[in-house]
Parts: C-alpha cells; structure tokens; sequence
C-alpha cells in the first residue's frame, strides 16, 4: 500500500514537470496546424524546420558556440583550478567565491553587464561577443565540477612522478590529469549544456542578424507560433536532457570501471 | 664504516615563521639503513622530504657524494622515495606503475621487462603484472611502490613511514622484507618512521629527534642502552627516569639510596637523571633488596608481567617473568651496568614527553 502510494506520488512529481514538453513533443508530430486537435501523426514539421535556412544557420552558431567556449572555459577553469589548489586556504575560499557569483547572479544583470562591458569598450556585436560571454559564465560551471576531483587528488602521485624522473609538465599530464579527467569531462558536458540552454545573456550580447538557437525561436514567436518550433523545442529538450544524463553518469560510471 | 654519502650541513626550515628544523647537521654513509625517529611534528619527515627535493631548504646545502644538490629538483636527483600512502598511479597497471621511471629514461623494452619482472620477484608478487593498484592489499601496494622505486638503481632509497598502514603482523612481515631487500641490493636507506620497535629492529643507525633537533645518533643498542637524555630514554622504550644526585664517580644517590654505578665524569654531588630499564629492576625478597616496596598495579602482557611498584616515593615500572601479587611487598635491586646517568636536561625538547599509544 506505502510502495503504491509512493509511486503515484512520484508519477504526479513526473507528470507536473513534464507534462507541458510532453504536450509540445505530442504537438510537433500533430498533422493539424492548430493546437486544439489531433490531426493525425506526421515528420513534416521537422522536414519543414531542416528545409528552414535561417534555422540551421542558428543551429550552427548555438554548436559552435557551445563547442568552442565550452573547450576554451574548459581549458581556463582546470587551470584555475590547478592555480587555486595551490593558494593558501584563505586566498582559495575568497577566489572561489568570487567564481561562484556568476552563477547565483540573475542572468539579465550579467547578460546588461556584459552588454555594457562591450559598448564601453567599443567591441562590436557578433558571434564574437557571444562566445566571450559563453565563456565568461562557463568557467564557474568548470571550475565547480573539477575542484571536488582536485581536492581528492593525492599530492604524492605527482610528487612520486617527479621523484621518478619525469618533469612537472609530464608529471601533471600523465598522473595528474587522468585523475582529474572525469571531473573535467563532465565540467565540459555541463558548459556545454548551459551554453546550449542559454537566452537572456546572449540575446544581450549578440549582434543584429546573428541568431542562435534559442533567440531565433524567440522571434519567429512574436511572428506567430509555428509548429516548425515544436519541433525544434522538441529537439533542444531531448539534446540537453541527453547531455544531463551523460553529466550525471560520467563520474558513477568512472567508479565502476575502476 | 663505509665512505660518507649525504651530507646535511646546518639545514634550516621554517613553515610559516615555525621553526621545524634548526641548524641540522646529519651524515649518512653507503651502505647503510639509517632511521630518523621521533613524535610526529619533529621535522624527521621535512628532512626526508629536504633530501627528495621536495622542500627547499631554508638555511644549509645537501651535498651527496660530493656534490651540492640543494638546487637541484626531484626528478634530477639520484635518490627515490616511497612515500606514506604508495602513491601509485591507479590508473596504469602494476607493470605500468614500475615501468613509469624506466619510460622516462628511455630504456629498451626488453629492459625494462627485465626489470619488472625482477622488481616483482624482489617484492615477492610475481605474476602481478596485469593487475590494477586498486585490487591489491595495503601490503601489497607498498610493496609494489617499493619495486617502482628500486628498479630505478638508486643509490639511496627514501621511505616515509611507508609501513605506517599496514596492521601489525603485516608491518612485523614487512620490517624483515625490508631488511632482507637492503641486504640484497646493497643500497643505503634513509627510513622515517615514529614508530621505535621497527626504527630498533631494522636499523644499522637511529637519529632520534624531537623539535627540529636531532637528539642523539647511534646503533640501536646504544641508544636503548645509553640514551643522551630523558626524551631518548622516553621515547625509545619504557623507562623509569628517576631525578638523582651523582655523589662522585661509579656512585649515585637515588632518592635518598646510593646505588653502584658504572658512569663516570659528572662531577661530585651533581644533580642528573637516571634511567632504569623496566626489565633491569630485579624484585626479589624486601631483605634481599636495596630499597623496599609495595606492588601497587598488575597487568598481564604475553611474554612478561608489568608491575608498578611504589617504593621511596616513586612509582617504579618494572617487567618480570615473575608475578608478584598487588599488595606484597617487595625488595628492588639494580645492576651497576644497568643505571643509566644522563645530563638534566637544558631545553624543552631534551625533556621526556608523555605518549598516547
């Protein structure tokens, strides 16, 4: 009787949460152009989103730009861990502090900030303010997931490297680093996520004509709700939610292989 | 003795303005199994860690085999450690792990299978190749760090209570392995440990020190026989250390009672200390006895009874095979050879310390 109650429980918990995406999944295969009924099951909204130049063109840009600031967050923030893990305690928790701000803060005053940071500075809008912004709120996101690996490490592995005869360099690359790979690993996924995902920062960073993904549903919107978007939406949900999955299971599946 | 290998000269080091090691003048030759021993806190691993190039010294040079190397980083050095928890690379397999020194030298490849297999028989784990650091036993690991850094060839080999893990008949296993190892590759080994019976069974010479000093030097009969001051005599082994007065020459007032003695050259009428090893306090018959008493406490260890027994206000401990029974009293006698005379001490950290076992 508990376990039942239990689950129904659960199942309302699932159903409140993803009951609207489920009714945009069900939408975007629905034949019929309205949303009030079901016109029979039908691929063409999605055919019609990959005929839609403007959209794959949005695509690219939100792929390249998830890839390459995830990478070069990536790269940053493991340094900066490497840096932090050798300050003394004092230093280290006021700097991680500083990194974890970004994150707490609402993404329209970073978005406005940076905004303003590129028009002080006279940069011009475009692909490369955007990727500067997707860098500058990745590396917390890096910096969060690879400093729990480093706290771990064993400083003697690196030290038992050196007294072996290898050189700090290929110390840290051939013991250091394959320890902290899993937390990097998933650093990267979550950077990568959260620049898929991102709105707010770019629509305030981006330049007139270049769209990415999530700003390009955003106007097609205000021209009227196509179902092209349902499928696109559709897609966004099911790639981010794939990359959560692989995020949380990265580290558990490192411990069972090992 | 054989010819001088390492030498530390006047090594200073202070973390955060702490003094842990002051002034340190140390010599270790070829050849030999040298332990530095003392509490934790005493600096004996700061200056392991000095000779592995882990730490740079404050104050002071490292000269091995005539060279200084005080500058000269870890992996350029001719030594290897073995450290406290193994440090293995969990990562690579065992062969991997020993083979990790030898890649970087760039030997041949059958050279290097040569080598692990050997460092494996030498270890007493062959066939262990394949395998990962993680499935393999406390024991066992340590033995493997030992392979990774012996294949190696160096001329002195480093080791950081690396036995500190291990439960205790694993540790009594490993102390002979140790010195069986020692003897076969004839390497010297510079050993830390805190641990007295292991620093007692397996080395040529002990350094025992205590605040960043080192306390007294020697082989491990004369420093249980002939501790320098009450912390030596504290820290290695029971004592009863006991305040006294040397009358003159071979003759010592001990708590209003003058015993035989056989130390000479403290003067006369000179306050000192003595030690009295628990098993060189003879309990025989009250009339037998120089000084009586009554046994106050008893407690059964294996090989010997334990007995505190209080006589001229002094609690006295004493190890017998024979039991004497709380209550009884009793006669205390000491051989002449037995009593140890040693200076009072002059700074805090000659004084005896009170350890938790």
């Amino acid at each position: 009787m508990k376990t039942i109650a239990k689950r129904i429980y659960i199942a309302l918990i699932i159903l409140f949460l993803y009951a609207p995406i489920g009714i945009l999944m069900v939408l975007s295969f629905n034949e019929s152009k309205t949303r009030a009924k079901w016109g029979g099951f039908t691929f063409k909204w999605y055919i019609a989103l990959f005929q839609n130049e403007e959209i794959l063109r949005a695509l690219f840009n939100t792929l390249l730009i998830a890839l390459a600031s995830s990478l070069i967050a990536t790269v940053i923030g493991t340094v900066a861990c490497i840096a932090m893990n050798g300050m003394k305690r004092r230093a280290k928790s006021i700097l991680m502090g500083i990194t974890n701000i970004p994150m707490l803060n609402a993404d329209i005053v970073t978005g406005i900030s940076l905004m303003l940071l590129y028009i002080s500075l006279g940069i011009r809008f475009g692909m490369g303010t955007i990727l500067l912004s997707h860098i500058t709120f990745n590396i917390p996101y890096v910096i969060l997931s690879v400093m729990p690996r480093m706290k771990q490490l064993n400083v003697s592995t690196y030290e038992a490297a050196l007294d072996l005869g290898s050189s700090p360099l290929y110390a840290f690359f051939k013991v250091v680093f394959p320890d902290l790979l899993p937390g990097i690993l998933s650093g990267f996924l979550m950077a990568f996520t959260m620049s898929l995902d991102d709105f707010i920062i770019t629509h305030f960073t981006k330049g007139v004509g270049v769209d990415t993904l999530s700003t390009k549903i955003y106007t097609e919107i205000k021209k009227g709700i196509k179902p092209e978007m349902y499928a696109l939406s559709s897609l966004i949900f099911v790639t981010v939610l794939t990359l959560l999955v692989l995020v949380n299971l990265s580290p558990a599946d490192k411990k069972k292989t090992d | 003795m054989e010819k001088e290998l390492i030498q530390l000269i006047d090594i200073s080091k202070a973390f955060d303005g702490q003094m842990v090691l002051d002034e340190l003048n140390l010599n270790i030759h070829e050849n030999e199994f040298v332990t530095l021993l003392g509490p934790s806190g005493c600096g004996k691993t700061t200056t392991l860690r000095i000779l592995g190039g882990f730490t740079n010294p404050d104050k002071g040079r490292v000269v091995f085999d005539g060279q200084d190397i005080t500058q000269i980083p870890p992996n350029k050095r001719p030594l290897n450690t073995v450290f406290q928890k193994y440090a293995l690379f969990t990562h690579m397999t065992i062969a991997e792990n020993i083979a990790f020194g030898l890649k970087i030298k760039k030997k041949s490849k059958s050279y290097i299978d040569d080598k692990i297999r050997y460092a494996l028989k030498l270890v007493n784990l062959d066939g262990y190749e394949h395998r990962m650091p993680d499935s393999l036993s406390g024991g066992q690991q340590q033995r493997i760090a030992i392979a990774r850094a012996i294949v190696n060839e160096p001329k002195v080999l480093l080791l950081d209570e690396p036995l500190g893990a291990l439960d205790l008949k694993l540790r009594q296993e490993m102390q002979y392995e140790l010195i069986r190892m020692k003897n076969e590759l004839g390497i010297t080994f510079v050993y830390v440990t805190h641990d007295q019976e292991e620093a007692l069974t397996m080395s040529d010479t002990i350094v025992v020190m205590n605040q960043g000093y080192i306390q007294q030097i020697g082989s491990p009969e004369s420093i249980y026989n002939e501790p320098e001051n009450a912390f030596v005599a504290d820290f290695i082994g029971d004592s009863n250390i006991i305040p006294a007065t040397m009358i003159e020459d071979k003759l010592v007032d001990i708590l209003g009672t003058r015993f035989a003695c056989v130390d000479t050259g403290f003067g006369t009428n000179r306050p000192v200390d003595v030690v009295i090893r628990p098993e060189d306090v003879i309990l025989v018959e009250p009339q037998e006895g120089i000084i009586q008493g009554v046994v106050s406490h008893l407690i059964f260890k294996g090989v010997h009874y334990e007995m505190e027994v209080q006589a001229c206000g002094f609690e006295w401990l004493v190890q017998s095979t024979t039991l004497f029974p709380i209550g009884k009293e009793v006669g205390i006698r000491v051989d002449p050879f037995n009593i140890q005379i040693m200076n009072k001490p002059e700074s805090e950290d000659e004084e005896a310390v009170i350890i938790d076992i």
